[in-house]
């Protein structure tokens, strides 16, 4: 047990040491916070419209006139050319097309069923369904608004229609910032723990230091736990301040225990750290590290449900994500922060987690060889 | 020049050899295409959701299968009060508790109107999104079923609509154009900038200075590969999304081309840029990763859209390379738009890498000195 | 003087790494108490040998007996009873000289008292009373060799391996430092030590000579010198190591 704490002070001195890892340490949590939380959102604002109104009557003005009311569409353009309207789209400057035909208000006064053209810029699957269903919806509300100011009900028809209201719980109006910050908070930590612990092994590979040490009697496991503790701690510490920025800075609401996050933010660094180590077994140079280390990272963030959700992977990949600790860390902190959930409702994670790093840590120690 | 091909050769095999740099030249770009073409999607699929039913008649029943019978939803949950709606949040199994009122059915039939309430978990706010637009299509569909052939006629704006560019909606022709931007960044900055900086590290560039190869020819020497290397990553990431997502190439191939190398010049130029600033490895893999992969990957739009961020964000990406080799390629690839839509973006890119490579040249000769 | 009690044993070792055979039938005996000089040219297999002797390297067959344990079974029980310097310098550069050997008399499970009596003491010896609190990446070379010793036996070790320690060092300091090999022996702990010095062969009570991965001669100094018919083991060692090549100083 002593052999560790000596252990563990020769990290921490070397680390402050370090001019820039001493800078770093506190840095990173800050940047992190302020660049990425605001940065990641996927509202969409407005959407830019086209208008081609070939018909200018009362009646398709006041079409148009429903859809520069609603907040959601700007109408960027109104034009006579098709042509122009698709240049438009191609140079981005529009993603819908809105076509009125020739005759649009005399038909419709007549009771004739007029088509009216819609384009959408579809390269962005999901913006575009989203931008069609609310222009529908427009028309749709146009339609219902003619019928209930008595225009053309044919006789035998009642009009029965189911009406839908929504809200949203935990995030009342959808801040993306805080569906972000509990997220960033988890790359943070595993950003931290992992580049951190993985360079400063290979690093005394490089260097030769761990010759000396291999040479004396201290266990493996006394070796390895004495290089997770002071990065476990680190780690802890950054938490801490991303959280405090997080609050004070983005107004994110903690609903949940801060002891439970930090519980679980412990347990998922472990496993964090336990694989940074095994991965530097088989790393001989820092750059060799950094390069798997930033492609570990890259996967296991895109893949713990960060940007999208997790239910719109494939089977497989949700199989992957069993043992990716950054889609357990991801849920739970969202579930903390913004729902509020207790360690019942998150005891299966919590308990995965807590494999997870039991066994990365056992093959860090297996791994680490005194002896070749 | 036979020496210069000697030299080149031998930066060939230094490559070759290293199986580390093999995997990220040729597995990274495979483990993205896969990772965002299946992985990263946004599409509901059999989302949990739970019903809280306080009618249970005909047409409940009627609305409630046809919601789990969409493919987006299934059932998770019969639920017996709105205290229970809190419980099942929580546990994050459910993503949304869909309440019908009391009388649902009665009231449709003699007020006219009923009422179906959402309590979607905006803790994930795409998904929330995502799931109030997908139920209230089905209800408007529901209605007009209701309605029967009867309000077909009074209906009368009909839209109909038609999707450009990418008319079965596929989620990949986002991506393609970003992890192509990516990768070569990646490649040709990333590992030129390292490279170059170890042989300076490790005191092998003095060797290679005093041979009789001119500075000139060195530096081309050691990028020639990269360019080469990522030419053909280029080919078979295009490959790749022609077979596997069936993205084609709609515009001109040979412009398509003649912009990549333009990009893969400027990302060259950045990496010898970064290499001459750089003391040492660390530092160059410092200034790579923060200073240029973070920022393309946040701020160029390849996965977050850049409009909704805020202003002083957007001002960042106006200045990004990669954020306007982005716009050209989906224009030539996705849209099928010929020199006149990108030649504005295209200018750009030129001045970059005139500036980068005009710069590094200025840092070697002071070096040098 | 020495007795003739060995402390390590070494019986028919054979290290192979694939189809190179780094160490091949190696045969001898170190006894308590003697400086033990281990000879060859770069690449003749010495650092893999010792490297054996101290645990860091499993032999692929053969016997090897350190202070009453085989190393091929139980090297983590070795590791208590020997000290090691490596060839290329391995203490922590950005630590003070204090604070290796805190970390180092701690590693070895020495008493916090202990320690700083002992850091004193060593700094007193060395003559190293104002670098106490300075970075080892500020130490010049040669102080850093002989700080690198007195760490490897710290904790008065049965035997202590030393793989060239006097790498680049200039003359005085080498002479310095093997004055501290000889108060070392004399306090009874076992020195082995590699080197291609010829000039410190001389200094060593018996040599071996390794050539290739083979043991091609081993015997004291004199005996060796008068066998072949030299005046110097630099003389022996051209005739038999390396038959028709220059040696590699």
């Amino acid at each position: 047990m002593k052999v560790i704490l000596y252990l563990i002070r020769k990290e921490f001195l070397q680390i402050f040491r370090d001019r820039f890892l001493g800078k770093a340490i506190f840095a990173v949590p800050v940047v992190q916070m302020l660049l990425l939380v605001p940065a990641v959102t996927f509202e969409i604002r407005h959407v830019n419209l086209c208008v081609i109104d070939r018909d200018m009557t009362p009646a398709s003005r006041e079409l148009t006139g429903q859809l520069e009311g609603s907040s959601f569409f700007r109408i960027t353009r109104k034009t006579f050319s098709e042509e122009e309207a698709r240049t438009m789209m191609h140079r981005n400057r529009c993603d819908l097309i809105l076509q009125i035909p020739e005759g649009f208000g005399r038909n419709i006064a007549r009771g004739i069923p007029v088509p009216v053209q819609v384009g959408v810029n579809a390269i962005n699957a999901s913006n575009a369904q989203l931008s069609w269903g609310y222009l529908n919806g427009v028309i749709q509300n146009y339609n219902l608004n003619r019928l209930k100011k008595g225009a053309g009900m044919p006789a035998g028809v009642q009009l029965q229609q189911v009406s839908l209201s929504n809200r949203y719980w935990y995030n009342e109006m959808l801040n993306y910032r805080h569906y972000m910050m509990p997220g960033v908070l988890g790359i943070l930590v595993l950003a931290i723990g992992f580049i951190l612990a993985g360079l400063n092994l290979v690093k005394e590979k490089e260097s030769g230091t761990i010759e000396q040490i291999n040479v004396t009697p201290v266990k493996k496991y006394q070796f390895i736990l004495g290089k997770m503790t002071p990065f476990l701690l680190i780690g802890l510490v950054d938490l801490a301040i991303g959280l405090t920025i997080g609050i004070f800075t983005f107004g994110v609401p903690f609903q949940g225990s801060i002891l439970l996050l930090f519980l679980s933010s412990a347990v998922f660094l472990v496993g964090v750290l336990g694989l940074a180590l095994f991965m530097s077994t088989f790393a001989r140079t820092q750059q060799q590290f950094m390069f798997t280390g930033f492609f570990f990272i890259i996967v296991f963030v895109l893949m713990s449900g960060i940007f999208t959700p997790l239910e719109s992977m494939p089977l497989w990949a949700q199989k992957i994500d069993l043992v990716n600790p950054m889609a357990y860390i991801m849920r739970i902190n969202r579930m903390i922060m913004l729902k509020g959930s207790g360690f019942h409702d998150l005891r299966n994670d919590l308990l995965a987690l807590v494999l997870i790093a039991t066994a990365f840590t056992t093959l860090a120690v297996w791994r680490y060889r005194k002896t070749a | 020049m036979k020496r210069f091909l000697g030299f080149v050769r031998k930066e060939f095999l230094h490559i070759f050899r290293d199986p580390l740099t093999m995997i990220i030249i040729f597995g990274i770009p495979a483990v993205q295409i896969l990772l965002f073409g299946f992985v990263v999607s946004t599409d509901l699929k059999e989302t949990k959701v739970a019903f809280l039913d306080l009618s249970k008649d005909e047409i409940t029943r009627t609305l409630s299968g046809k919601i789990c019978s969409s493919g987006f939803f299934e059932l998770g949950a019969d639920l017996t009060g709105y205290h229970e709606a809190e419980h099942v949040l929580r546990k994050n199994k459910i993503k949304a508790v869909i309440v019908f009122e009391k009388d649902f059915g009665r009231r449709l039939i003699s007020d006219g109107t009923a009422s179906v309430h959402i309590i979607a978990d905006g803790s994930e706010p795409n998904m929330a999104t995502l799931i109030t637009s997908h139920i209230s299509a089905i209800i408007a569909d529901y209605n007009r079923e209701l309605a029967g052939a009867g309000l077909q006629q009074v209906l009368l704006v009909q839209p109909e609509v038609r999707m450009f560019y990418n008319p079965t909606l596929k989620g990949q022709f986002m991506f393609v154009p970003g992890v192509i931007t990516l990768i070569m960044l990646l490649i040709c900055a990333l590992m030129t900038s390292i490279t170059i900086t170890r042989e300076k590290e490790f005191g092998t560039m003095e060797v290679l200075l005093v041979s009789p190869l001119r500075p000139a020819q060195i530096i081309l020497g050691k990028v020639l590969p990269y360019f080469i290397l990522s030419f053909v990553d280029v080919i078979l990431i295009l490959l790749l999304s022609w077979f596997v997502f069936e993205l084609p190439v709609k515009g001109s191939l040979a412009l398509l081309l003649a912009e990549l190398m333009l990009y893969i010049l400027m990302s060259l130029s950045l990496g010898i840029l970064i290499s001459t600033v750089a003391k040492n490895m660390q530092q160059a893999i410092f200034i790579s990763l923060v200073g240029m992969m973070l920022p393309t990957v946040l701020l160029s739009g390849f996965i977050i859209p850049v409009e909704s961020m805020p202003m002083p964000y957007q001002w960042v990406s106006k200045i990004l390379p990669p954020a306007y080799f982005i716009t050209i390629i989906k224009n030539i690839m996705i849209k099928g738009t010929g020199f006149l839509y990108v030649w504005k973006e295209t200018l750009f890119l030129l001045v970059f890498t005139l500036a980068a490579i005009g710069l590094s040249i200025r840092n070697f000769k002071i070096r040098l000195q | 003087m020495t007795s003739r009690e060995p402390v390590i044993t070494v019986q028919n070792l054979v290290k192979r790494f694939g189809s190179f055979v780094a160490n091949d039938n190696l045969n001898f005996e170190v006894y308590a108490g003697e400086i033990f000089g281990f000879l060859g040219a770069n690449g003749a297999g010495k650092t893999t040998a010792l490297r054996i002797l101290s645990g860091l390297s499993a032999p692929t067959s053969g016997k090897v007996m350190v202070a009453g344990v085989d190393a091929g079974r139980n090297p983590e029980r070795i590791k208590r009873n020997i000290g090691y310097m490596c060839q290329r310098f391995s203490l922590y550069e950005d630590l003070t000289v204090t604070e290796n050997i805190t970390l180092y008399g701690g590693i070895y499970g020495m008493k916090r008292n202990e320690i700083r009596g002992k850091t004193a003491a060593l700094l007193e010896r060395l003559q190293f009373g104002a670098y106490g609190n300075t970075l080892i990446s500020a130490l010049p070379l040669g102080l850093r060799q002989k700080l690198a010793f007195a760490v490897a036996v710290l904790h008065q070790p049965k035997i202590v391996f030393l793989d060239e320690p006097t790498g680049g060092v200039d003359p005085i300091t080498r002479r310095q430092f093997w004055e501290m090999i000889y108060e070392t022996a004399a306090g009874g702990i076992t020195v082995f030590v590699t080197t291609h010095y010829m000039d410190e062969a001389e200094y060593c009570d018996r040599v071996s000579i390794m050539s290739e991965g083979k043991i091609v001669a081993l015997d004291t100094p004199a005996a060796l010198k008068k066998q072949y018919g030299v005046s110097s083991v630099e003389e022996v060692f051209v005739k038999i190591a390396r038959p028709g090549q220059q040696l590699i100083p």
